[in-house]
């Protein structure tokens, strides 16, 4: 894993020094909160709709047990004794009170860790797969140049004013995990003719307006990633809309100059600094790989794993569903599910962060990932130890074998606590899983994607939710919109919208007829929900939602 | 025509907790929002308003929200504010779990 070097301690170290004292200036009334509201932000600090929130940096989703125990113990102290992780794969605080947040990133630094750029008109912290290192569909571990990516963007003096956040995801398998089509910048790493490269796509972006990412360049030599991603960065720099808050985004920008003119200028501006790039970046990049080297694995007779595979039912679903085949046929990847259903998605309490940390240590070579789907991930367990893993995770209530069903929803905090928000997430979010875990039919509809989002900023990626629900306020009462057939990886759509919205206690049984329908018209229990909405499109679904408009129109 | 005026609370986020408070008609800030004062005149909510942005040391962001008379005092209209005098559905954390 990534260690931090003596510039990243001091410079975290110097930035904890700075907020600590501007928090003392903020409290003492010498910072008036126009002043202060600015910096706090540059630190991750939000004011919420009941208490302050402090989002934390998981850069690209990697922490290891020890990092995890710190989260815990901030929790604990500091909290009301749990985590929200999120589809950023950071971790958000919902209580800290103000004269503690110079302490708790104090204590966050102490495991090289930071709030800093989780907010602002920043490069944001990069996310990638979170089975980095591990897939079996893996060209190369995206994580090295994420973490180049997060070194060269953090603080970067061109870029802390940005017309608005900018958002960066790198993938290295075939198969896309981390949604980089829904990103400012999404890299994919290819090879060509024995090359290693990225195909970049820039201008995806949820929000209010919702684009697929768009090919700027189908491969880009490795060595010009950073003076390449500069250029693209610095043009939108230049041509971003300030103007209006709406129109700032990379997205709009690509849209408005048109991909062809924008591609030209980046590669004019890319072929201005790319000689100033001299093979520094790549020295550093060589570093940053050794630290990302596979784990010393030890090969482990699986024998104990076919005996309870063939004899617990319980361990056996839970293998199907939340266990992926790894780099190594003796070892597995493991998806914690922070989704157990009726609980709030990606919740996590203290003492289920310690009893996952203690896995990592054990049994995962100390390595954790939060994923994007608010999910925990041990990326390396051999699965010889697999039953040992399940047991434990039994033991705290992190058993649930569902990763990847109906009760495995992306839910954004919403208004149960965002400021932002038009509508609760949360508790549509924890009624879904809970009535389909009374019908029993979680198994029988299979793969299914739900993402909730209490807002048009869609934090809760429901555009790309192959069920995507949208929190609104419809003339002072909660009205939740439907959309189908998104689609969040390779082959990424944006969801199309149903029809009128429902209101908060319409939304489950409206979400029941729709499955409903689909068990009953797909051609087979192969068909998956995406699958079947393909190839028969909207109309069954919306006669299955609206029953009652559909004998008006019929009459 | 301009609207009519509807009645309003002050109200806002305390600086150091960070929850949400009310303005009362003595110039307490107020964890209870039926303690708050309910304000039926448009130009007194600007000035009450103006007296709250002034209180930057105790409070931050203060906004006037829609408000009606209940038998106790002051009760949301909008289930925004109705959520800020209780907290989150998800778990009893915030003013319900303090009542
Ligand atoms: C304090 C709570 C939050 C605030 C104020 C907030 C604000 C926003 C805003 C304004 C946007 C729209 C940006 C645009 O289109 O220009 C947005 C998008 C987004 N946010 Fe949040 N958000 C919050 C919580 C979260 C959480 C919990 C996550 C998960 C880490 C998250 C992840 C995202 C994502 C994935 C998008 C859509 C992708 C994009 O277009 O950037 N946000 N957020
Ligand atoms: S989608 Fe809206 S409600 Fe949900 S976290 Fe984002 S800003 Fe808040």
């Amino acid at each position: 894993m990534y260690q931090y070097n003596d510039f990243d301690e001091a410079f975290v170290r110097e930035r904890v020094a700075q907020f600590s004292a501007q928090v003392q200036r903020r409290i003492d009334g010498s910072l008036t909160e126009d002043e202060f509201k600015p910096l706090r932000l540059m630190n991750g600090l939000y004011l919420q709709l009941h208490a302050y929130m402090l989002r934390v940096a998981v850069p690209y989703g990697t922490l290891n047990g020890r990092q995890m125990r710190q989260l815990a113990h901030i929790a604990r102290t500091y909290d009301k004794g749990y985590g929200h992780f999120t589809t950023r794969q950071n971790i958000q605080f919902n209580w800290p009170k103000l004269k503690d947040v110079p302490q708790i990133l104090s204590d966050l630094a102490d495991v090289e860790m930071h709030a800093i750029q989780t907010s602002g008109n920043t490069i944001r912290n990069v996310t990638a797969d979170h089975f980095a290192g591990a897939a079996k569909d893996e060209i190369a571990d995206p994580r090295p140049y994420a973490e180049l990516l997060r070194q060269w963007s953090t603080d970067h003096p061109e870029f802390q004013f940005l017309p608005r956040k900018f958002k960066i995801a790198v993938s290295g398998s075939t198969h896309d995990r981390a949604v980089v089509r829904a990103h400012d910048i999404g890299l994919e790493i290819v090879e060509k003719d024995g090359e290693r490269g990225f195909r970049v796509l820039i201008g995806g972006g949820l929000g209010r307006t919702p684009i697929i990412g768009k090919v700027a360049r189908e491969f880009l030599p490795e060595a010009d990633l950073l003076p390449y991603c500069e250029a693209i960065v610095s043009v939108y720099n230049l041509l971003g809309r300030r103007d209006n808050k709406y129109k700032a985004r990379i997205k709009i920008t690509v849209h408005e100059t048109g991909l062809e003119e924008i591609s030209r200028m980046i590669e004019e501006r890319f072929s201005q600094i790319r000689p100033a790039f001299t093979g520094v970046d790549q020295q550093l990049l060589g570093q940053i790989k050794d630290a990302f080297s596979a784990p010393d694995y030890v090969a482990k007779d699986d024998d104990a794993f076919q005996i309870a595979y063939d004899n617990d039912p319980l361990f056996r679903a839970w293998v199907d569903t939340n266990v992926t085949d790894h780099v190594r046929d003796d070892h597995a990847i493991v998806s914690i599910s922070i989704k157990t259903p009726g609980q709030t998605p990606g919740d996590a309490t203290a003492e289920q962060m310690v009893a996952m940390a203690e896995l990592a240590e054990s049994f995962g070579y100390d390595e954790l990932r939060i994923s994007h789907e608010q999910n925990v991930i041990l990326p390396h367990v051999a699965r010889a130890d697999l039953p040992e893993v399940h047991a434990a995770l039994r033991d705290v209530g992190l058993a649930a074998a569902n990763i990847g069903l109906i009760s495995d929803i992306i839910a954004c905090p919403g208004m149960d606590y965002c400021a932002l928000a038009t509508a609760r997430s949360i508790p549509v979010a924890q009624d879904i899983a809970l009535r389909f875990e009374e019908l029993k039919l979680a198994h029988d509809i299979g793969p299914l994607k739900i993402k909730i989002s209490g807002c048009i900023n869609a934090c809760g990626h429901h555009h790309v939710g192959h069920i995507g629900i949208l929190g609104l306020d419809r003339a002072g009462v909660e009205n939740y919109q439907i959309t189908l057939g998104g689609d969040g990886t390779e082959d990424a759509a944006i969801g199309t919208r149903t029809g009128p919205g429902f209101a908060y206690d319409e939304i489950v049984p409206a979400i029941e007829r729709l499955l409903l329908a689909y068990l009953d018209l797909r051609e087979g229990e192969d068909e998956t929900f995406l699958q079947a909405y393909r190839r028969v499109g909207m109309e069954p679904f919306k006669a299955a939602l609206y029953p009652e408009k559909e004998k008006v129109d019929a009459a | 025509m301009p609207r009519a005026f509807t009645p309003k609370v002050v109200t806002a986020n305390r600086l150091l907790e960070g929850d949400a408070v009310w303005l009362t008609a003595d110039d307490r800030w107020t964890t209870d929002m039926s303690e708050a004062e309910l304000i039926e005149d448009e130009a007194v909510s600007q000035d009450r308003l103006l007296f709250a942005m002034g209180q930057a040391d105790v409070v931050v962001g203060a906004y006037l929200a829609d408000a009606k008379a209940g038998e106790d005092g002051p009760e949301p209209t909008h289930f925004r504010e109705a959520f800020r005098t209780r907290g989150p559905s998800n778990y009893a954390h915030g003013k319900q779990a303090e009542a």
